[in-house]
């Protein structure tokens, strides 16, 4: 990893300016691994997803990228490469081939069949109706269009809330594969037990506010309960 | 009635058609509609509204009248639409402006042709009626475009938040939307083209005939105020959806949270 791959955040706050979510954020994130996002309900942790892909923008503070204020990046080149999946599966109409190529629109049938074997689903899906996929099925091709960008992160805001056990163990799978393949992953997730089975970093959020930063067994020797309690600290 | 003149149903005339509203207000009180006033009040409004209109028409229409007082009533109509249209979808961004130029540009292309080719010739007893079908029957779709493409940008916010991540364009990523609301717009007005002569015989032309114009006349007034009618609501919902689309995003390609004000 190249020390500028990380996301720098300094002073960041988001969300209604007379009553912000995220309030005066500090936060190097390392980008490789997966790092998981932890902390309460309304911590900020989707709002600070959002802004590292630019769907929103902070209201004061600065975002930076690979050295790069977020604002200097063009927002289409940035997406592609700080690649975002959601809670809820978007499916977009039309065949599982059809949502290959709204991220790619040339890409090819053995680059389809080559990039849905890479999260596990079988290639005879490519001609299937996207809505009549499952909902494990339907966030693994989520993250198979969003890899048809090669982006070198992958944001993933609770990618597994929606899911039955053993649907989440496959997308958990296959965000471990891609950190080991190279893509840094940041997750939310308010899961102890998948961001005990899944975590490089932890950064827990409260308030708005970073509440601790750093490695697992770091977390769990803290003094701070909440800390203790978002990792799950045994 | 005997003695009628071709074209003039005289005030008798206008009154004895009223037992048509009588009819009307007979069956809601025979099947309890409670529909009684609001039909009385209707046919009111209608004929005081039109006697009005008519009455206002005779400072344009007179060949001798400045062009200038058909070209005001025209602005008029205009800014009537754009109010309507500001009222009717009230949540959408900068609705007002938005839709005067929408009218505007309508009017602009499609008198432009009319008059341009000479199909018409330009004096304030076609102006004024013309301008007046293209306000008029674009107005429904406007608003009905403009509505659609807010709840478009509410209800499907995850798809085209979903396309914008992947790095598409604010353009790309609302364009099905767009497309729809277009589509939804427009297709009545395709379907109603359609179906005109033989499911329904259209004002126009039935107005003229009655007013005593040979039916083949009437026929070729119809189809161009039909053409009419297709061009301006594909004009004004055209302008108006690609308009409402670029207010409702950011420049850094954001959709903007759209009930919440733009500025």
């Amino acid at each position: 990893m190249s020390s500028s791959d990380v996301f720098e955040l300094v002073g960041v706050a988001a969300g209604p300016a007379d009553d912000p979510i995220l309030r005066g954020l500090d936060l190097r994130v390392a980008a490789n691994g997966v790092t998981v996002l932890a902390g309460p309900s309304g911590a900020g942790k989707s709002t600070l997803l959002r802004l590292l892909n630019r769907l929103d923008d902070p209201v004061a503070g600065e975002i930076r990228w690979r050295g790069r204020a977020l604002t200097e990046w063009e927002p289409t080149e940035l997406r592609r490469q700080v690649a975002m999946v959601f809670q809820r599966a978007p499916v977009f109409p039309g065949s599982v081939l059809d949502n290959l190529r709204v991220a790619s629109a040339e890409v090819s049938p053995d680059r389809a069949e080559h990039v849905l074997d890479h999260v596990g689903l079988p290639t005879q899906l490519l001609d299937q109706d996207a809505a009549t996929l499952s909902g494990g099925e339907a966030q693994r091709m989520c993250v198979a269009r969003a890899l048809l960008t090669e982006p070198a992160v992958l944001l993933a805001d609770e990618p597994t809330a929606a899911l039955d056990r053993a649907a989440r163990a496959t997308v958990e799978e296959l965000g471990r594969s891609l950190a080991d393949s190279g893509v840094a992953v940041i997750w939310v997730s308010h899961d102890t037990d998948q961001l005990r089975r899944l975590a490089d970093h932890v950064i827990v959020l409260a308030d708005g506010s970073v509440r601790a930063t750093g490695h697992l067994d770091e977390l769990d020797a803290s003094d701070d309960p909440l800390v203790r309690q978002s990792v799950g600290a045994p | 009635m005997t003695g009628v003149e071709q074209g003039d149903i005289g005030t008798l005339g206008l009154a004895a058609s009223g037992i048509l509203v009588a009819v009307a207000v007979a069956i809601s009180l025979w099947r309890h509609l409670g529909l009684e006033r609001s039909l009385l009040w209707a046919a009111l409004r209608a004929l005081v509204q039109l006697l009005l209109v008519g009455w206002v028409l005779q400072f344009v229409v007179d060949p001798d009248d400045p062009l200038i007082f058909s070209v005001l009533w025209l602005s008029a109509m205009v800014s009537f639409a754009a109010y309507t249209t500001s009222r009717r979808a009230a949540n959408v961004p900068k609705v007002l402006p938005l839709s005067l130029l929408a009218y505007t540009a309508s009017a602009i292309v499609v008198l432009g042709v009319l008059f341009g080719f000479g199909i018409y010739e330009l004096e304030g007893r076609t102006l004024v009626p013309l301008a007046g079908m293209v306000v008029g029957n674009s107005l429904a779709a406007t608003v009905l475009v403009s509505r659609q493409l807010l709840i478009a940008a509410t209800e499907q916010r995850g798809l085209i938040e979903a396309r914008l991540a992947l790095g598409l364009t604010a353009k790309q990523a609302f364009q099905p939307h767009l497309r729809q609301a277009l589509r939804t717009a427009l297709v009545p007005q395709i379907e109603s083209t359609k179906a005109v002569g033989i499911v329904f015989l259209p004002g126009a032309m039935v107005g003229l005939i009655l007013a005593g114009v040979d039916p083949a006349d009437a026929v070729k007034v119809q189809v161009s105020v039909m053409y009419l009618v297709l061009g301006s609501v594909a004009t004004t919902t055209a302008v108006m959806s690609l308009g409402i689309a670029r207010e409702l995003f950011t420049p850094a390609q954001q959709l903007r949270r759209p009930t919440t004000p733009t500025d």
